[in-house]
């Protein structure tokens, strides 16, 4: 039935076990053709393992994994030769340069030397390596490196390429730069699954799928996902949050919060309010400088979803 | 003296590599039980700074202090009263977590009976009896982390330097983690942050950004938010990296 399917990616009911460790179990989404499709969670979520599973390189114990419409476990050679896969550690030649491990990608996938040249201009327009062609991929900086693997993956023209935690290790502007280079790519048409442990990474996709101890906890846009956070939330900002949080937990308060920069994110169901916060800092003799209502972000529904899974 | 008041001190340091510059007349402060932030672009020059606190490399020229210890003569005493803590957190996988903290109490010069007091203490403190005979890879992310923390501070040192602490960590475990720093700096230890999580940045009493070698910002987290009006530190360091873009 889900044969017919004609979603770039398909996954149903999902099982991996290395072991006695469930890696993943019983995970379900589909990528849709031209989205940018994150999975965002902790190491040891099951991420790289959905990945390999469906670039071929690891089996499912059980469940439906469709790349293109055909199954990946009868269909190896065709994924391989159809998918753009960027792993975690991306094996780059550090002893030849950018242009020579470009070319290597280019030959390695038979790419046509005449396509290849075009492709190159085309990856260093994109990538702003152009300038660097002659220095040795060892040399480069963390976030060119990480351009530079894209840049390899991306010789054959793939439109669907998957790419394991591409900005791990990478300060925020080069991260930045990565993530335009793939929302140009979305806007040609490649599709994306993407996997981070940055949650503020999580915005700049279509849709996001909140990944916890082999599960999904939640999938949706961005913006919906948020919508999920259906409660007040306040900040309340003190010189030393972390006393701030440990007094809450000797009231033992019954809500949630959270430690965020110089405060405690603080909620309690939907009718809790700034009055009621007031007063349970007061009888418990919570010093506090300030108090306001804050946005709740990904991170706030990630701890209430993380904390609801493992309970 | 005033530099008892300060746990690291640096004074134009620098450090050249052939004609490069890796590190340019960068001076700061760094007061005892302070928590404080390391931030800066890839290849700014923030580990080759840590690497001169640290007694692993000289300045080219400057001067810097380290638990009042002077870098050029007087490294060995550095590594005695500084723990070190890495991303990749150096635990040993095929050891059980037992075998860990003895092998780093032995490292660090121990006494076997201290080595034995402080297993125990340890194991107590970080909960792990139960676990005290498994091995180590088989321990939660979460858990490895706090473990690598302790280890580092088998020696009771009076400043720890983290490099990246909680890359790939869950929010939660993260949170326990700062819990941990903030208790220690209680104590009056000094800790030291490298991060590129810049909401992490914000748990720091202090922060300095790095850009082509130099200290560009430094400051409270709050006032430099203020300053370039923005609501979180992305947005500051976003900003402030930017600004030398353009003589790159």
């Amino acid at each position: 039935m889900a044969e017919s399917n004609t979603n770039p990616i398909l996954i149903n009911n999902l099982q991996k076990s290395y072991g006695a460790v469930r890696a993943v179990r019983g995970v379900s989404f589909e990528v849709q053709e031209g989205e940018i499709f994150g999975l965002i969670g902790p190491d040891g979520a099951g991420k790289t393992t959905i990945i390999r599973i469906v670039v071929s390189l690891l089996a499912a114990d059980s469940g439906e994994v469709l790349f293109k419409g055909r199954s990946v476990g009868e269909h190896i050679q065709f994924v391989r030769t159809n998918v753009g896969y960027m792993p975690q550690r991306f094996s780059l030649y550090q002893d030849l340069t950018v242009r020579e491990n470009l070319d290597f990608f280019g030959d390695l996938f038979k790419v046509p030397l005449d396509v290849q040249r075009q492709r190159r201009e085309e990856l260093y327009a994109f990538s702003k390596l152009g300038p660097f062609e002659n220095r040795r991929a060892g040399q480069l900086s963390g976030g060119m490196k990480q351009k530079l693997a894209l840049s390899c993956m991306l010789m054959h023209e793939p439109d669907v390429i998957l790419l394991d935690e591409p900005t791990y290790g990478v300060d925020p502007v080069s991260r930045s730069e990565f993530w335009d280079i793939l929302k140009k790519l979305a806007e040609r048409g490649t599709t994306i699954l993407v996997t981070t442990a940055y949650m503020d990474e999580a915005h700049l996709c279509d849709r996001v799928g909140l990944m916890f101890d082999g599960q999904l906890l939640a999938l949706d846009t961005p913006s919906a996902l948020l919508k999920q956070f259906d409660k007040p939330l306040f900040l309340v900002e003190s010189s030393r949050p972390h006393e701030t949080y440990t007094a809450l937990k000797n009231a033992d308060f019954k809500g949630e919060y959270n430690l965020f920069g110089n405060g405690v994110h603080i909620s309690a169901g939907k009718d809790f309010s700034r009055n009621k916060l007031i007063k349970l800092l007061e009888e418990n003799r919570i010093e506090y400088k300030s108090i306001r209502p804050v946005q709740p972000g990904l991170e706030d529904l990630f701890l209430e979803l993380q904390r609801t899974a493992a309970s | 003296m005033t530099e008892n008041n300060y746990a690291v001190t640096a004074e134009n340091l620098t450090r050249k590599f052939g004609s490069f510059t890796a590190v340019d007349k960068v001076s700061f402060a760094v007061k005892k039980g302070e928590v404080f932030g390391f931030l800066g672009a890839n290849g700014a020059g923030k580990t080759t700074t840590i690497r001169m606190l640290c007694g692993l490399l000289q300045p080219t020229s400057g001067q810097a202090t380290v638990a009042g210890y002077n870098v050029y003569t007087q490294y060995e005493q550095i590594k005695m009263n500084i723990g070190y803590m890495s991303q990749r957190f150096s635990l040993y996988e095929d050891l059980t977590v037992r075998e860990n903290i003895e092998f780093y109490a032995g490292v660090y010069g121990l006494k076997r009976k201290q080595i034995k007091q402080k297993t125990e203490e340890l194991l107590t403190y970080l909960k792990l009896w139960d676990q005290a005979d498994m091995l180590t890879v088989s321990l939660p992310l979460g858990w490895k982390q706090r473990m690598a923390l302790s280890t580092a501070l088998l020696h009771d040192p009076d400043i720890i330097f983290l490099d990246e602490p909680t890359s790939g960590v869950d929010p939660d475990s993260r949170r326990n983690f700062w819990l941990l720093i903030y208790e220690l700096a209680d104590k009056g230890k000094t800790v030291f942050v490298t991060t590129h999580f810049m909401d992490e940045a914000e748990y720091c009493h202090r922060l300095s950004i790095m850009r082509d070698g130099k200290i560009v910002e430094l400051d409270e987290p709050q006032r430099l938010k203020q300053k370039y009006h923005a609501d979180t530190m992305q947005e500051v360091f976003l900003n402030v990296v930017n600004e030398g873009g353009s003589d790159k």
